[in-house]
């Protein structure tokens, strides 16, 4: 482990010449075999930001196609293959790895206090198993596109005609990535933590990041084998989910939905989490009911292993089986609305500072409640069988991934940008970009609500008249969004350039990673630091001459005894 | 005021009309159990709404009051938590999920358990048209039921799995390749329902529609009478182009020369085919029986072999009276 952290270590006189992580080492090389969590995270950030756009631009073509009924730009059969490719990059290539490997990665070490995470060779695996993934993904499109939708459904997906061998190849490859990271938090957050933070003074990000890597251990590897039974019943004949070959396509679903259920809590856990740094640091006010959050991210995981039944109420499945799975499914409701309470709680007699990464709390605070609420129509029995497969369950989803993890996901970009890159973005842009999101994601996906409880069902190449209104306004929301996105790219390359120095801690939090440098030096501190209270943001005040938030006491954070290393 | 206005607005989305139409979230009520379920669509709908609205009326209010402005710098000192307040909100979200939950299994126990009366009919789903039927073997494109009497459908699959969806009665069930499915309902007005197929199946998925048709019980039997025997009561050509219709030809073949999935039936009697493997064809009555029956045995060069089988599925008066079609396709008679 000693001599993994020896490889990026660099001289102690770094701190003092000026170099940090970004400039210490020159050259693609010294970035792309680098076992520093710093610029893996980058790495990463540019990786996965990257598919956002593919992605996105996939669902632009999606929704252009919807503008009327019948083609309009594409045919058929293009149609499945956008959909197909927009789930399965934003799904697999986006979202799963977005929050744990972009920003844990780079904050998690440092809220601990540490170097770097427990075992940085495996954190760069991760990342090649990332870039070969998806390169095979990328493949698979050009060569031949999947058209079977992200859930790959057997029989149609041992059937049909395109690369799903190669895709689903990919997505195996992806799988391994998310799991070395989920080990590698897990062990870091065990072993890694400084003197003085106990179990329960981490920050609630690392408690989420937390749960979240207990479900990338023990979910993915469900996927990693249903992903190659359905390879070997393609690529070999053996009969598993395809009634041709004598298999069961319903066990497939079993398979699938086993991993996907509790990885839409990989999505979700670590926006969480990061809400519940945000929504304490702007108000100015220590977190409301951390215990209560801290058990809250542990619950939603154990729960999301429970849950996977209810995808399956018209699958044809026991009605038994699905009473069962209706009851449990609901349990995760508990957890999460006690969250929100909680969050809402912590903003209660605060000093509400109303900066880009706090708007994008209030937008998930709004979204996230109409995500989780309409949760609970799809969670009930009898509605869901109306609801099951209609546009009504594409909005839930997509107000809770995008509203959701998406916009915790910004929220948490524009709080620690200043720590990555050292530098501040133009609020004026970020409120105007905020607001396009906001405003976009609503018409995109409200109207999408409305059309699913009429019956509109999802996946849809063509539909009936009476919904025109409904799908032009939804597509006219998503150009809104994708306004919005241009428009924050360019005030982050702007940042990136030429935008005004960061101070070392701009917004007053009171965690770990706000005691060193921005950017941060490669070795991350200059000094070993003890745990306090992660949200004691009282013992901070802005500093007039440096603006930058200063510990009242600033030999507090420091281990004594060991205080100049 | 603001409060009362707001629960005109919500009563007015809310609301379900008398007569079963459609509402601002829901399409028609067609059958006994689409009330129920809008019931608790409804109920929860306004459970959700009180919440939502909480919870961001809550936000704004603290937003506007705990803005961080001029002599507003740091926060008021307020507890960081407060068990009781916890204990409380997490057993108010209890006693609702569960009172949801219930709801929802008490009306699902009534849409999962067809009546022991039932009237049965056969569906079978293939890529991309579905066909029912009846107990007296009568084949239809559309499902002709009805009214005021339980029928229960028992469903399967031919190719991959498809989803049997009539938004009207709130019924949705997945037909699967190798398994029969059941689904119920019974219908409460006579009039025309889309049926969707739900369940992604490829590139015709958003056309795997048909429609239910409700009838008032004493057409009903007419109808069904007067369909079954149409080959006796027109010329095989007729009959041919019926079945053509209402057979799942007309998915993949045209009948004007244009393309699709499968070869077009326009002036193809007689004509000479390469097929796959470089040899040549003409298609004649034995080969149109014999693709009918094993279709991939002799594809035409171009096509995919994605047709399936009809085996046991059309009865040789049948093939005979659409081959009788095929072969008035010459180019020569008038169009209908």
């Amino acid at each position: 482990m000693a001599e993994g952290h020896s490889a990026v270590v660099t001289p102690m006189s770094e701190g003092a010449s000026g170099d940090n992580y970004l400039t210490t080492g020159k050259g693609v090389l010294s970035w792309l075999f680098t076992l520093d969590h710093k610029r893996i995270s980058v790495m990463y950030m540019v990786a996965i930001l990257s598919s956002f756009l593919f992605g996105g631009m996939f669902a632009l073509l999606v929704r252009t196609e919807m503008l009327t009924p019948g083609a309009t730009i594409m045919t058929a059969d293009t149609f499945n293959k956008m959909f197909t490719l927009h789930g399965v990059v934003m799904i697999f290539l986006f979202i799963i790895p977005g929050i744990p490997a972009a920003l844990g990665n780079f904050v998690l070490p440092l809220m601990l206090g540490a170097k770097d995470v427990a075992l940085p060779r495996l954190n760069l695996l991760g990342f090649w198993c990332w870039l070969t993934g998806a390169t095979v993904c990328m493949v698979s499109i050009v060569v031949g596109a999947v058209d079977t939708g992200w859930t790959f459904y057997a029989p149609y997906s041992t059937t049909t005609g395109t690369a799903v061998v190669s895709m689903t190849l990919g997505a195996l490859i992806l799988g391994f990535s998310s799991i070395l990271t989920g080990l590698n938090f897990i062990v870091t957050i065990h072993t890694m933590r400084p003197e003085g933070m106990t179990w329960f003074k981490m920050p609630l990000f690392v408690w989420s990041l937390y749960s979240t890597a207990i479900i990338q251990v023990l979910a993915t590897p469900v996927l990693g084998i249903t992903l190659l039974l359905l390879i070997a019943e393609r690529t070999l004949g053996v009969g598993i989910f395809d009634p041709a070959l004598g298999g069961d396509p319903v066990l497939y679903q079993h398979f699938f939905w086993f991993y996907s259920h509790p990885a839409v809590y990989i999505m979700i856990l670590p926006a969480m989490g990061i809400i519940s740094e945000l929504v304490s640091v702007f108000s100015g006010k220590h977190i409301f009911g951390y215990k209560f959050i801290a058990w809250s991210s542990v619950a939603i995981a154990v729960f999301s292993f429970l849950g996977w039944g209810h995808h399956m109420f018209t699958s044809g499945q026991s009605p038994l089986v699905n009473v069962i799975f209706s009851a449990l499914v609901f349990g995760v409701a508990i957890p999460s609305s006690l969250m929100v309470f909680n969050w809402l709680a912590t903003m209660y007699k605060g000093a509400i500072s109303l900066a880009a990464p706090m708007l994008y709390v209030l937008a998930f605070l709004f979204l996230f409640s109409i995500g989780g609420l309409t949760g609970l129509f799809l969670g009930a029995l009898s509605t869901n069988i109306h609801l099951h497969d209609t546009y009504f369950a594409v909005a839930h989803f997509h107000y809770l991934m995008f509203g959701g993890t998406v916009i915790a996901f910004l929220g948490g970009i524009h709080y620690w940008w200043p720590k990555m890159f050292g530098r501040m973005y133009s609020e004026f842009w970020a409120r105007i970009s905020a607001a396009l999101i906001f405003v976009g994601f609503n018409l995109t996906f409200f109207t999408l609500f409305v059309m699913g409880s009429h019956g509109m069902p999802r996946r849809y190449y063509n539909y009936l008249e009476v919904f025109k209104p409904y799908q032009q306004a939804s597509t006219v929301g998503s150009y809104l969004l994708g306004l919005g996105f241009m428009i924050m790219a360019y005030y982050l390359a702007q940042s990136l350039l030429k935008g005004e120095k960061a101070p070392e801690n701009p917004w007053g939090g009171a965690s770990l990673e706000w005691e060193t440098a921005s950017p941060p030096i490669s070795r991350n501190f200059e000094h070993e630091m003890i745990g306090l209270d992660p949200y004691d943001i009282n013992a901070l005040e802005l500093s007039s001459d440096s603006g930058s938030y200063i510990r009242k006491d600033p030999s507090s954070i420091l281990l004594t005894q060991a205080g100049g290393e | 005021m603001i409060l009362t206005g707001l629960f005109d607005v919500m009563t007015r989305l809310i609301r379900v009309p008398e007569d079963g139409g459609a509402t601002f979230w829901m399409p028609p009520q067609g059958s006994t159990i689409a009330g129920e379920v809008d019931w608790l669509f409804n109920f929860i709908l306004g459970i959700s709404v009180v919440f939502f609205v909480l919870i961001v009326a809550v936000m704004m209010v603290f937003v506007v009051k705990y803005r961080r402005r001029e002599g507003r710098e740091t926060a008021s000192p307020s507890p960081s938590n407060n068990t009781l307040l916890e204990i409380t909100w997490m057993a108010i979200s209890i006693m609702l999920v569960v009172i949801i939950f219930f709801f929802g299994f008490k009306s699902y126990l009534n849409i999962s358990t067809p009546p022991a009366n039932a009237y049965e009919i056969q569906v079978a789903g293939q890529k991309w048209d579905w066909s029912f039927t009846y107990p007296n073997g009568y084949v239809d494109q559309d499902l002709h039921v009805p009214a005021d009497r339980p029928v229960e459908l028992v469903m399967t699959s031919v190719d991959v799995i498809h989803s049997f969806y009539v938004p009207a009665f709130r019924v949705k069930m997945d037909v699967v390749p190798g398994r029969f499915t059941k689904t119920w309902f019974e219908a409460t007005m006579p009039g025309e329902y889309d049926i969707f197929c739900a369940e992604y199946c490829g590139t015709g998925h958003s056309d795997m529609s048909a429609m239910v048709i409700v009838h008032t019980s004493g057409e009903f039997g007419p109808w069904l009478e007067k369909a079954s025997n149409f080959l006796l009561t027109m010329t095989p050509e007729e009959g041919g182009r019926k079945l053509y219709e209402i057979r799942g030809c007309q998915q993949c073949h045209s009948v004007d020369g244009g393309p699709r999935t499968g070869p077009t039936f326009f002036k193809m009697f007689g004509k000479e085919e390469t097929l796959a493997d470089g040899s040549i064809i003409t298609v004649d009555e034995a080969y149109i029986r014999e693709s009918v029956l094993e279709p991939n045995a002799k594809v035409v060069a171009g096509f995919e072999p994605v047709m399936p089988t009809y085996q046991g599925r059309l009865r040789d008066d049948e093939i005979a009276a659409l081959t009788a079609y095929m072969r008035s396709l010459d180019g020569k008679m008038g169009e209908e």
